[in-house]
């Protein structure tokens, strides 16, 4: 499970001269859906297969994705920095604490989106495809020039959807702008079983229904993600827990593996919850 | 029986409720986004229209409504004239392969000048329905005058 065997991972939108790296970029037109958690878990559960990963921060202005990695005290540069010549790519890019084959290149935090050229930022993704065999990036929320900056130098999407109706509607928005060019692709994040079981949540099928996209996987809302964002350790590091698992299985799909699509399970409610949807479940 | 329980206490899942709202609302949003769509629509209906009646292309209103449960096209369309009936009436308005139609013109005769409107409504559900009432397209007529079509408007099927 090392770099040899992992760089056999086929990229169609390969050039002739060297194989480069496919650019997937993670959005999702809503905040707070958890863009950024699954940008961390997803390339720490993709780089422990032994492939190369950065995670590019394109949140300008709102620097999150190195808190999540733990990174925070370790960034010396950052991507504008790198956009605007004052640094290499080599200052900017932090290596990880987990696993030698995962990079943050971290959003400016003094900045704002505007602040980014469109085209400096496809040419910066199009040097990281060539160094990395992942390019993940993390979109901000919104439909304006950040999320068009992030997209710019992209080749695939993943979007993010919690199931509510606010959005499961931007994440429409969002794939009708992304058009068909990204083969946009969906994780579904932050489902609650029991309230799904009770009818009080949209169900993966209810939001699928709707959006139409190949489901990379279900992620469950879970404290151990709060645990592990406290400490700034993705919860993909722990393969027992069965939302670190799945984001390995989500990782497995994304690099073209036959697994299933991860599911939390839809278990049968227990005694408990019978007494207490019966004494005080009359609020749906 | 948890189910029945559930009745009994009124809790009906909010899931059902999410899944109503959303599906309208991106109905909406997609038809927002959407203009060169309702152009296109406006377009059809009144072609299709014109093949029976003639009708005032310029004041044409086409709206999407949301009614409690449904969204619902409502179509304003003046009609100019209607032709006299030839013969029995109730055939012939050949369907000319979608062809683009000519508005009856200046052929009709003086008495058949109607002002109304044809007014097309989708599924509205408490309307009282014409024919087919399968949801999503219900449509209703008011002042349907089949006219049979005038040689301007179609060529005879014969």
């Amino acid at each position: 499970m090392h770099q040899t065997q992992a760089v056999e991972h086929e990229t169609e939108a390969a050039a002739p001269a060297r194989r480069l790296g496919r650019a997937i970029v993670l959005t999702s037109g809503k905040g707070g859906v958890g863009k950024t958690t699954t940008t961390a878990n997803l390339g720490t559960a993709l780089a422990s297969r032994g492939v190369k990963v950065v995670l590019v921060d394109a949140d300008v202005g709102l620097r999150n994705l190195d808190i999540l990695l733990g990174l925070e005290s370790r960034v010396k540069h950052h991507l504008l920095d790198v956009l605007e010549e004052r640094a290499t790519l080599d200052d900017a890019l932090v290596p990880s604490k987990h696993g030698d084959t995962l990079y943050l290149l971290a959003a400016a935090q003094s900045r704002e989106k505007d602040d980014v050229e469109t085209e400096k930022m496809k040419a910066l993704i199009e040097t990281l495809r060539e160094r990395f065999d992942y390019v993940l990036i993390d979109c901000p929320a919104g439909i304006e020039l950040g999320f068009k900056n992030a997209v710019a130098g992209a080749d695939e999407a993943i979007v993010v959807c919690t199931p509510e109706v606010s959005a499961v509607r931007d994440v429409d928005r969002v794939v009708g702008l992304l058009g068909n060019r990204f083969r946009p692709q969906l994780v579904i994040n932050r489902l609650r079983p029991a309230l799904v079981r009770k009818g009080k949540m949209l169900s993966v099928e209810d939001v699928n229904a709707i959006l139409r996209l190949p489901l990379l996987g279900v992620i469950a809302d879970e404290p151990d993600i709060i645990v592990t964002t406290n400490r700034g350790e993705p919860l993909a590091l722990r393969r027992e827990n069965p939302t670190g698992a799945a984001y390995h299985a989500i990782a497995a799909r994304v690099a073209g593996e036959d697994v299933p699509a991860p599911m939390p399970p839809l278990s049968k409610p227990s005694f408990m919850e019978r007494v207490s949807s019966f004494l005080g479940g009359k609020r749906a | 029986m948890i189910e029945f329980l559930r009745r009994l206490f009124g809790q009906s899942g909010s899931s059902a409720t999410a899944k109503e709202r959303l599906r309208l609302v991106l109905m909406t949003d997609h038809l927002e986004l959407a203009p060169e769509m309702i152009e296109k629509l406006k377009a059809d209906l009144v072609d299709v229209i014109s093949r029976h009646v003639e009708v005032d292309r310029d004041r044409i209103e086409v709206n999407f409504e949301r009614q409690d449960t449904a969204l619902a096209l409502l179509a304003n369309i003046p009609i100019i004239s209607v032709n006299r009936p030839n013969g029995n009436g109730r055939h012939g308005n050949g369907s000319n392969g979608g062809a683009p139609v000519e508005p009856v013109s200046e052929t009709a005769p003086a008495g058949a000048v109607v002002e109304d409107a044809v007014a097309v409504e989708a599924p509205a559900p408490k309307k009282k329905a014409a024919a087919d009432a399968t949801p999503p397209v219900r449509k209703r007529r008011r002042r349907k005058k089949h006219a049979a079509a005038s040689a301007a408007a179609a060529p005879t099927p014969t």
